[in-house]
């Protein structure tokens, strides 16, 4: 069993190869450079290097968001393609469960990765792992940095924050939690395409038509016009 | 015998997700639009995210809906044709990730067209070009006149400095109230009434071939903001029909003088407003006695349809254009790049 995995949610790119057992290759990049440009030649490349032809897999994964609207448009539309003209299934994780399962499958306790959601909100989720099988806690949502560590002091044992943001909300979150929060290190911030190929694996397949990318977030101006259409009500 | 060359194109760059199989060049197979236009009418134009949002949920319905209609496979295809833009970059981003994917997963070449490159050649789904040629290129997004000396080549030598005429008929028509798009709503209107009140005409300098359109805007606005003041009644028919008549007027008459300073055998109408009835009428009865043959596309080949782009790919693949897999949505991309080889 070959699996593609495609990652282009934030600003990490990330291309997996798994067949069965084996991770046969990575590429991830960690760098403000356009997906739409990078991601088909970083998957061809991938592909020629590991002697893998299209038509040799049997699976793609690609992650869902949350992250860029573009950015995550760009991984599922090449997924939703390939996957469709190949005819073989497909399987959407989580932006944040990949990060999780990249920096938290030894860590005793609670897993929160987040991405910087501007104006000191953060995508992020909460996650556990039991038995080296990954668990939600709390569900994927978007949310002010701020609020989302006070939630976290009523958990009962110590969090692993992982992000390539992690800077950028650091002195939030050792303010409110002190030892209790650890840090990722530099090394493991960066969501791993194999986990991502992992997770997706064993997940059941999705309609493929249907799938769309979990952007959270309404469109603003949907959001305005359903707000509008409320009070009109 | 020869084999028949069949060329996918793929549209994106709108609100529009279109995808086409042409034969040879000129003979569709399959033509799908999925039209967004019912989800952006709430918000009286057309909202970008949204319109992203949307070509993620048709892009593989209407692939599979177009390769069934034409009873093509994809291993089949010669070429798949792509808009590369100008357009809403969000937009662009998924017909070419989408073709980029196709493009790789079957091993077929990649094109990258210009979206008024494929307006021009829906002309070619309905005759033959015959070269020299003008086409007068008319839609939300742009007023051109551009001159083609043979296939696949293309001199812009007159375009707007401003709004584009389907943005002016928008604007005009929120002025009436009338509802999104406006641009029917006017040409419906303008054959109801006469055009009695005296509107400007931009002509700029002599000699050129731009156009403007936004003098003519604030002149409607001000007609309107006027007679509200006065308290008088504006008849929309005959608002409607004297901005129409301005447009036409510029538009025909520009096109007149280009065709006999270049002498050309044709002219082809392309883009949305070419739906436009009054334009229709104008074009067809001015040159009615010239040796000018005009060709006037149907009215589902004017608006944006990805027939118009397999058309163009078609020109393109046999001049040898290719791109490769790091092509991108270029919301600025100039028709101008198919002039050079690009392989
Ligand atoms: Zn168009």
């Amino acid at each position: 069993m070959k699996v593609l995995s495609i990652d282009t949610s934030n600003y990490v790119l990330g291309i997996g190869l798994l067949d069965g057992e084996t991770v046969l290759g990575e590429y991830i990049s960690n760098i403000k450079k356009n997906h739409s440009v990078r991601v088909m030649p970083a998957i061809q490349t991938l592909m020629e290097e590991c002697n893998i032809k299209p038509g040799d897999l049997s699976k793609i994964v690609v992650a869902e968001g949350p992250g860029s609207y573009t950015g995550v448009r760009i991984g599922v539309t090449v997924a939703k393609t390939m996957a469709w003209t190949l005819k073989i299934p497909l399987s959407g994780v989580s932006s944040l469960e990949v990060a999780a399962a990249s920096s938290g499958r030894y860590f005793d306790g609670y897993v929160s990765p987040f991405f910087d959601a501007r104006r000191g909100q953060i995508y992020t989720g909460l996650y556990k792992f039991e038995n080296q099988k990954l668990q939600i806690v709390k569900d994927d949502q978007l949310v002010m940095s701020a609020d989302w560590v006070k939630t976290l002091n009523e958990m009962d044992s110590r969090i692993l924050f992982t992000s390539n943001d992690l800077k950028l909300h650091e002195d939030v979150i050792k303010e409110e939690l002190g030892d209790k929060a650890v840090l990722a290190a530099v090394t493991e911030q960066n969501p791993r395409p194999a986990e991502l190929a992992l997770l997706g694996r064993d997940k059941e397949a999705v309609d493929l038509h249907t799938f769309v990318p979990n952007y959270i977030r309404l469109a603003e101006a949907e959001a305005n016009w359903l707000k509008a259409q409320e009070t009109k009500k | 015998m020869t084999k028949d060359q069949l060329i996918m194109g793929i549209e994106t760059s709108c609100d529009e997700t279109a995808i086409a199989i042409v034969k040879n060049g000129r003979e569709i197979l399959a033509n799908v639009v999925a039209s967004q236009i019912e989800s952006h009418k709430r918000f009286g134009g057309v909202v970008p995210e949204i319109a992203s949002r949307h070509h993620v949920e048709q892009i593989t319905l209407v692939l599979e809906e177009a390769l069934a209609q034409a009873n093509v496979d994809v291993k089949d295809l010669d070429a798949i044709a792509v808009t590369e833009g100008p357009g809403l970059v969000g937009a662009l981003l998924i017909g070419v990730n989408a073709a980029k994917a196709l493009a790789f997963a079957n091993g077929i070449p990649l094109i990258g067209v210009h979206h008024i490159a494929g307006h021009i050649y829906a002309n070619r789904l309905v005759t033959e070009m015959n070269f020299p040629l003008l086409s007068l290129v008319v839609s939300g997004g742009h007023t051109e006149l551009v001159y083609m000396k043979e296939h696949g080549h293309f001199e812009v030598i007159g375009e707007t400095r401003d709004d584009a005429a389907g943005e002016a008929y928008d604007k005009v028509a929120r002025t009436l109230h009338l509802p999104y798009p406006g641009g029917p709503h006017i040409d419906r209107l303008a054959h109801e009434g006469k055009a009695t009140i005296d509107l400007p005409r931009a002509w700029l300098e002599d000699g050129s071939y731009d156009f403007s359109f936004s003098g003519l805007k604030s002149a409607v606005i001000n007609v309107v903001h006027n007679a509200q003041q006065r308290g008088e009644e504006i008849v929309p028919e005959e608002l409607a029909a004297s901005f129409q008549e301005s447009v036409i007027d510029v538009l025909v008459t520009k096109t007149q003088r280009a065709v006999k300073e270049y002498g050309v055998k044709q002219v082809l109408l392309a883009g949305g407003v070419a739906a436009n009835k009054g334009l229709r009428e104008k074009l067809s009865t001015d040159f009615a006695d010239s040796d000018v043959e005009i060709v006037i596309p149907p009215l589902s080949l004017c608006t944006d349809n990805a027939a118009m782009i397999a058309a163009a790919g078609s020109i393109l693949y046999e001049k040898g254009q290719r791109a490769d897999l790091t092509l991108n949505g270029n919301p600025g991309l100039e028709i101008t790049i198919h002039n050079e080889s690009r392989k």
